[in-house]
């Protein structure tokens, strides 16, 4: 016989019955999470991996925190590559006396190497291709930089000393930061013009890139020789890897976004488990019929395996159609990361979902089909032989076994997989517990109700561990909703409520020895508080106690970071006010060079009280011991730092001054005066970061929204689910109570209350997670004082209810239409 | 067909219960029998051991010679496809699929090579030749049974089993379908075994046979 065929035939047939819609909804919904993901994620690899050198701007970059040996770029030349540099760093940029922090990029005149700068005659006009850089006493701003600056295209701006026409918008520049972490708008200059501009001095921060390009074989043979010849804060950056900062954006996005992708899988696994379930159910007799007709267990078997298998292939191709168009919506979120247009996606992540569709439907159905190949022929005559039955854990391990490989796997890390697995399993059997107490609290109160309540809640009851799965599949979902929504603003506000409302809010940096006084009088003279000034002095550190300190020393991803770049040192005769000494003592010996660290830093170091740290300031090393451990409170916004020196330790380094301080509102003017004064400080205003920073915040905050709403959806199908599995008990009921004279609008009361109490149910188990996540964050992770959001309860409840209501009740309109007659008959 | 010493116990609360008591019974190639009895005489267990839907406790069943509990429950629903058609009460057509897809069932099962013409004469004869491509919601009661009558003789069989095959009909229907019963079973020479308590329905055949705790009377 053509199974095949009869397999086809038969599914049509149950697809047109809707005995598989809810089965098809779950993986198709499953497999969009995960693919959205996939396919984002995919096109952002890819582009690193076809445009890494269009990313980078060169095929080989060095890359330094201080001007480069001339020699780098003489052995590059000679052999034949070819060479352009750049220079970046923060600075004030000032139109009609207005200043705006921007980020200035100096380039020389072949810059950039691979890849292109597109720039457009004025904002939002379509941009073309440029064949050059600006040319010296011109400067491209972006969009946002123009509109911050209130600039037309050919205004004059001042940067440092140096003056330049605005003279085009900047739309592409290849090897630009992420837009998404970017604090402060792009202005692009000729770097012939930086020495007229007078703002790189000792101890400004800027980097500086040697980039470089040609024929492979020599690009190779040049990165060994630089490589060779690397000082400490100088690194390579090739095609193979460049852009480290956004390939572990993408490890993130891909890891953690995934794995709230497969938050959709274990919640469609619970789908899966009842739909199959009832369809098995239904499918006891026609088994027995087939097995009377002389169809074998095996045939039988395979007769349904095959169905499902092509249900589940069907389900998950609509699911990767589904995740495509989702992961536009995660590339319009997110796509700005990289600067470059994302390629096409590969069929890589099409591949995977429909594997993780496929082993989803198959590992959580095969122990009901299993089943149905053992239906007794003799159900045909005695229908109660063969029933469902239960299927207990050990049938699903399969399943388990599947799911439990995807999490690892997407986690990419044994460990980091096992706390997923632990932290979801944990979350649903607390949710679940928590449904369970609830509805047991619900059966006690049920008896309050008016009557057509009464029977939905008690449905709620007596389904049991129906109503358990479905709170659980609900709440989940909406726990992390309401989490990224209500508990983020809450854990926000409670932050900048701790701030005292004069806290500092801008920085100046930059600060030269002989505009100490200018800036102080300055102060004085606009009647504000002059405010502290410090010093700043940057070093590196070498060594502590002798031994050459490196980044491969540490295995701590922030210890390496911190080692690589230059610290700022400062000095100091008294404690600082906002500091308190945590171990140690102050300036022990007034005499003696001493340094005194932030504990933090000490710790991850792992510096300790009477270790000496030897440090290189421009060329110059010095030594002295650690004679105090400091606490400082970062949140005060007052200037503080990492490292101070005994006064006498640092005075004859070049050094910059640094100052913070709080300027009231309405006063913005202040700081036009402030930088046409001193043309080189370089402000910087906290409420403009953090706006950035929230910014940034809600960007992820929402692409995790979004790939937590699958789970919110996948809610629903299990309710569908859930629904579709006491459909005939339901049909049933409603044909005895409608023969005992109830009208249609109390039966629908009844169904309502019922679904609204799950809904209900689902907001508060999903408003008390919320509740109790956003504690743990709040004392736990961000030290803050955490107060109960009571708003909470009621919108986790009505959402919840409302939803979920309105959504059973559509749900279960079949039941209502049934004659009762033909009902009781068929079921007597 | 024959049954000897066929035994039937089950434990009911606790205590044995037995069904059927030793029973012999011999039935003829082309013969028509009925099997009357209250109920819970043990009319469907004896149908069913018959058929190899279940297993005696004693004794054995040869179909064509085969001894039906010697082979496995696979060899005994190959043997049931190819050699025993079934007519049931309650119709039993798979709602999934149409009444000429139910037809082809068995068919297709025994991997013949023109299932769908065969089917489409089958119901042909059972007067349905316009309903092919509905599904068994959409049919009459009287319109299902025939159905599932062309079903168990599209594949010729040797042995037809008939449970109640009229006590989800009326009456009128009900002589409609065991004329139809009858007519066909006679054309196609098979042996058929009737289960059923209307006396009428049982006097068409050519022997009764009465079942009374356990034992033919």
């Amino acid at each position: 016989m053509n199974l095949f065929a009869l397999s086809l035939r038969m599914l049509r047939r149950e697809w047109r019955a809707g005995e598989l819609r809810v089965l098809a909804a779950a993986l198709v919904i499953a497999v969009a999470s995960v693919t959205s993901v996939g396919f984002f994620t995919d096109r952002v690899g890819r582009a690193l991996a076809q445009q890494a050198n269009m990313l980078l701007g060169a095929d080989l970059a060095v890359i330094s925190d201080h001007p480069l040996d001339a020699a780098m770029e003489r052995e590059a030349l000679r052999r034949g590559l070819r060479t352009a540099q750049t220079l970046s760093f923060p600075s004030m940029v000032v139109r009609d006396g207005h200043a705006q922090l921007a980020e200035i990029k100096a380039v020389s005149a072949d810059y950039p190497l691979r890849g292109q700068l597109r720039i457009a005659r004025r904002p939002f006009v379509p941009d073309q291709a440029s064949s050059g850089v600006p040319q010296p006493g011109a400067a491209w701003l972006d969009e946002r930089l123009f509109a911050q600056l209130d600039a037309r295209p050919g205004a004059y701006l001042e940067v440092g000393k140096r003056r330049l026409a605005a003279a085009a918008v900047l739309t592409q520049e290849p090897d630009r930061a992420s837009v998404v972490f970017n604090i402060a708008p792009r202005l692009m200059m000729n770097l012939a013009d930086i020495p007229a501009t007078a703002l790189i001095q000792a101890g400004s921060r800027a980097t500086y890139r040697l980039l470089v390009a040609g024929e492979p074989r020599a690009v190779e043979a040049y990165r060994a020789w630089a490589a060779a010849r690397l000082k400490r804060g100088e690194r390579l950056e090739g095609v193979a890897d460049a852009r480290p900062e956004i390939r572990a954006a993408l490890t993130r996005a891909e890891r953690f976004l995934g794995l709230a992708a497969l938050t959709s899988v274990v919640l469609a696994a619970v789908a899966v488990v009842m739909a199959a379930r009832r369809f098995m159910a239904r499918h006891l007799d026609s088994c027995a019929v087939m097995r009377c007709l002389g169809a074998r267990q095996w045939l039988i078997f395979r007769l349904y395996l095959i169905q499902f298998f092509l249900l589940g292939l069907a389900a998950s191709a609509v699911g990767c159609v589904l995740g495509y168009a989702g992961q536009m919506v995660l590339a319009e979120r997110l796509g700005s990361l990289i600067a470059a247009p994302l390629p096409q996606p590969s069929p890589l992540p099409a591949v995977l979902g429909i594997l993780t569709g496929m082993a989803t439907l198959l590992g959580f159905s095969l122990p009901f089909l299993h089943r149905l190949k053992q239906v007794p022929a003799l159900r045909v005559l005695r229908r109660d032989l063969g029933s469902v039955g239960r299927v207990g854990v050990a049938g699903f391990a399969l399943g388990l076994a599947a799911v439990a490989g995807l999490v690892l796997w997407q986690a990419g890390d044994v460990k980091l997989g096992g706390y997923v697995l632990g932290g979801l399993s944990a979350a649903i059997l607390l949710a679940a517990l928590l449904a369970l107490l609830l509805i047991r609290i619900l059966s006690g109160l049920r008896r309050q109700a008016a009557s057509a309540w009464r029977y939905g809640l008690a449905n709620i009851v007596r389904r049991a561990g129906g109503s358990v799965a479905q709170v659980t599949a609900f709440s989940l979902g909406m726990l992390v909703l309401l989490l990224l929504t209500v508990v983020r603003g809450d854990l926000m506000q409670s932050w900048q409520s701790t701030l005292p409302p004069d806290a500092p809010n801008r920085f100046v940096i930059n600060i030269q020895p002989d505009q100490l006084q200018p800036l102080r009088e300055f102060f004085r003279a606009r009647r504000l508080a002059v405010p502290a000034i410090y010093p700043m002095v940057r070093g590196r550190l070498l060594a502590t106690n002798g031994r050459p300190v490196a980044p491969e020393n540490y295995s701590d991803e922030r210890a390496q970071r911190l080692v690589e770049r230059e610290f700022n040192l400062s000095w100091a005769q008294r404690l600082p006010g906002d500091n308190q000494i945590v171990a140690g003592k102050w300036w022990i010996r007034r005499d003696e060079a001493q340094l005194s660290v932030e504990e933090g830093i000490a710790n991850t170091l792992g510096i300790k009280l009477g270790d000496r740290l030897s440090y290189d300031v421009g060329g110059t090393v010095f030594s002295a011991p650690v004679t105090s451990l400091r606490k400082v409170d970062w949140d005060s916004f007052r200037v503080n730092f990492f490292v101070i020196a005994s006064p006498g330790l640092l005075e004859n380094f070049p050094a910059s001054y640094i100052t913070s301080f709080h300027l009231p509102a309405g006063q913005a003017a202040l700081l036009d005066e402030m930088v046409r004064r001193f043309p080189n400080l370089t402000v910087i205003d906290v409420a403009a970061v953090m706006d950035q920073v929230r910014a940034i915040m809600d960007r992820v905050a929402g692409t995790v929204q979004f790939v937590f709403l699958f789970a919110w959806l996948m809610g629903f199908t299990v309710l569908f689910a859930a629904i579709a599995a006491t459909h005939d008990e339901r049909v049933y009921e409603a044909a005895i109570l409608r023969t005992l004279g109830a009208t249609r609008r109390q039966l629908l009361v009844g169904l309502f209350a019922e679904f609204a109490g799950i809904g209900a149910l689902s907001g508060l188990v999903a408003a008390l997670g919320a509740g109790g996540t956003g504690y743990l964050l709040s004392t736990k992770l961000l030290h803050l004082p955490y107060a109960f959001d009571y708003g909470l309860l009621p919108t986790g409840i009505l959402a919840g209810a409302a939803a979920v209501g309105v959504a059973g009740v559509a749900g279960c309109h079949g039941v209502l239409r049934r004659p009762p007659l033909q009902t009781i008959r068929n079921n007597g | 067909m024959q049954a000897v010493a066929l035994s039937k116990q089950v434990t009911s609360e606790g205590a044995p219960l037995t069904i059927l008591d030793r029973l012999d019974l011999s039935v003829y190639p082309g013969e028509s029998v009925a099997v009357l009895g209250a109920s819970g005489s043990g009319k469907s267990t004896l149908l069913g051991l018959l058929a190899g839907l279940d297993e005696p406790s004693g004794g054995k069943v040869l179909l064509d010679g085969a001894d039906l509990f010697a082979l496995d429950e696979d060899g005994r629903a190959e043997l049931r496809g190819r050699l025993v058609g079934f007519v049931f009460q309650s119709f039993q057509l798979l709602p999934a699929l149409t009444a000429l897809e139910n037809v082809m069932l068995p068919l297709e099962l025994s991997g013949a090579a023109n299932a769908r013409a065969e089917a489409a004469a089958a119901l042909e004869r059972v007067g349905l030749a316009q309903r092919h491509s509905h599904y068994p919601r959409e049919l009459s009661g009287g319109e299902q049974q025939r159905v599932a009558i062309a079903r168990a003789f599209v594949v010729n069989p040797r042995v037809l089993l008939a449970d109640e095959p009229t006590g989800n009909l009326d009456s009128a229907t009900g002589e409609r379908i065991i004329d139809l019963l009858f007519g066909l079973n006679e054309e196609h020479g098979a042996t058929l075994i009737l289960v059923t308590h209307d006396e009428q329905l049982a006097r068409r055949c050519r022997r009764r046979l009465l079942l009374q705790a356990g034992a033919l009377a």
